[in-house]
């Protein structure tokens, strides 16, 4: 009993520093690659080749003043970045990253849990974390937060159904809902391969659901200055960021996991093969934004609606049809 | 650990509940209600039944409760200060009703044999329940279903306003059909 409450531990712990560092260089490569495709050189001060930017980033921001604006919801205010931090964090209790393997003489899975609902959780913690983005929003009593903050919410809502309808096709294939055995399944055959149209809309979707370009209307910076988060600095504000950017990996490795093959791959170890995927998924996520324009909001729940809920729709129908 | 577990979300759900009624912001008590719910979830946990669990999260807290805040934030974002307590002229029903709530749930718990029965090992997973819910309760959950689309056909015709009279060739009935 002890033994597994310290393994999950020393998981978690390593988890969440693997997680976090991750984070923080994810900013430095988007702004490398997008300096880069913007013809620039991007941050390149602060350490060699600017390695060390996001160290200073922390400490500048750990160090400002903590406020809360004027009329604002003390404790509404407080808890909404917590809650989607929280909740981005929480998805990889289930995400399985490698197979079990042999580690200082005893089997240890690369995974915290196997439970048969996982894909279910994941879908179920995303929806949790739009409480951060409403609240956000609405508590900062700032007319830019509270547009921001409806938009995020309308249209993540509206993109979490064609997201969740796209992974059903994937459930299907696999016949459980448990990550691990969905990439067992992928073994012989990535799902990519026999989903394509799911998988479209699932990335279609992630884009949405991260609040990228060309997707990124919550924080129009033309429009609303930043959206939800305008009134806020200083570490509540790192932790809306850090949510956003863990979000983008959390997209990028459900993707591995569900449609690229989790942890398959040949010569590789299966972890570094996981990685590449979600690293591969996150430079496309940043590729997409310096490339196309964001479209209008109309435009963006007409797309969702009208399109990506019927062709997913279609799709699980007739995948349910020739698997039967 | 079950008996902690337990008692720490019934005392939560129980504080959510009361929070629902006696806030004074609209957004809190709704938020007292997220509360209600993400406690209830835990006791679904520890009853053995994880499915209904994670769909009592996904379907109540994260959808439901969602609207809930979206609608309030577009009525009225900041409620005047003063206003009449919306559950004044309740309390006479609310009293005795919820006395007679609490006696037959007593009454129903009370009857119980004591100790329980073992459970199936396979109990409250995904394919247990989607089993009995497409073969012993499949007319309840096509009754449910029909329920649900009469509410949706009702949202649309609500919500879709009469066309005005001098555009007839292009209806917006019309062009999401095609």
């Amino acid at each position: 009993m002890t033994t597994v409450v310290v393994e999950a531990l020393v998981k978690s712990a390593v988890l969440l520093a693997v997680l976090l560092t991750a984070t923080a260089y994810e900013v430095l490569l988007e702004r490398k690659l997008l300096g880069r495709f913007q013809v620039r050189y991007g941050p390149n001060r602060v350490g060699p080749w600017g390695l060390l930017q996001p160290l200073a980033d922390g400490i500048k921001l750990l160090t400002k003043e903590d406020f809360a604006p004027a009329g604002a919801d003390r404790v509404v205010y407080v808890a909404a970045p917590v809650l989607l931090m929280t909740t981005a964090l929480f998805v990889y209790a289930v995400i399985p990253f490698g197979p079990e393997v042999e580690l200082f003489g005893r089997r240890v899975t690369l995974y915290l849990a196997d439970i048969n609902t996982a894909l279910l959780l994941v879908l179920g913690a995303s929806s949790i974390g739009v409480y951060g983005l409403i609240l956000g929003g609405w508590s900062s009593n700032s007319k830019f937060s509270l547009l921001g903050g409806l938009r995020s919410s309308a249209q993540v809502i509206s993109y979490e159904l064609s997201l969740a309808l796209a992974v059903l096709a994937v459930v299907l294939e696999a016949g459980s809902l448990s990550l691990v055995r969905i990439v067992q399944a992928q073994e012989s055959g990535w799902f990519v391969v026999r989903q394509p149209v799911a998988f479209l809309v699932f990335f279609l979707s992630a884009l949405a659901e991260t609040n990228r370009a060309p997707f990124d209307l919550p924080e129009a910076e033309q429009e609303l200055v930043a959206g939800y988060q305008t009134e806020y600095g200083g570490f509540k504000f790192v932790m809306f960021y850090i949510a956003e950017y863990v979000a983008m990996i959390t997209q990028g490795a459900l993707a591995a996991t569900l449609f690229l093959g989790g942890w398959h791959g040949p010569v590789l170890p299966p972890v570094v093969w996981f990685g590449l995927k979600v690293l591969a998924f996150v430079v496309v996520l940043i590729w997409i934004r310096a490339t196309v324009p964001r479209v209008r909001y109309d435009q963006l729940m007409s797309l969702g609606w009208k399109v990506l809920i019927p062709v997913a729709l279609g799709n699980l129908l007739v995948s349910a049809v020739l698997l039967l | 650990m079950e008996v902690l577990l337990f008692a720490v979300s019934a005392a939560l759900s129980l504080a959510g509940g009361v929070g629902v009624v006696a806030a004074r912001q609209p957004v809190h008590s709704a938020l007292s209600l997220l509360l209600v719910l993400g406690s209830l979830a835990v006791l679904y946990l520890t009853l053995a039944a994880e499915f209904l669990a994670v769909l009592q999260v996904i379907v109540y807290a994260g959808a439901i409760v969602v609207l809930f805040l979206f609608v309030i934030m577009l009525l009225h974002a900041r409620p005047p200060e003063s206003r009449p307590s919306p559950v004044g002229g309740q309390w006479g029903l609310a009293v005795p009703l919820g006395a007679a709530l609490w006696a037959g749930l007593s009454y129903a718990v009370l009857r119980l044999p004591a100790g329980g029965r073992e459970l199936p090992p396979e109990f409250g997973t995904t394919e247990a329940v989607g089993r009995e819910l497409f073969s012993r309760f499949l007319l309840p959950f096509e009754v449910a279903s029909l329920l649900l689309l009469v509410g949706i056909v009702a949202a649309v015709v609500l919500g879709s306003s009469p066309a005005p009279p001098s555009v007839p060739p292009r209806s917006a009935s019309g062009r999401e059909e095609a």
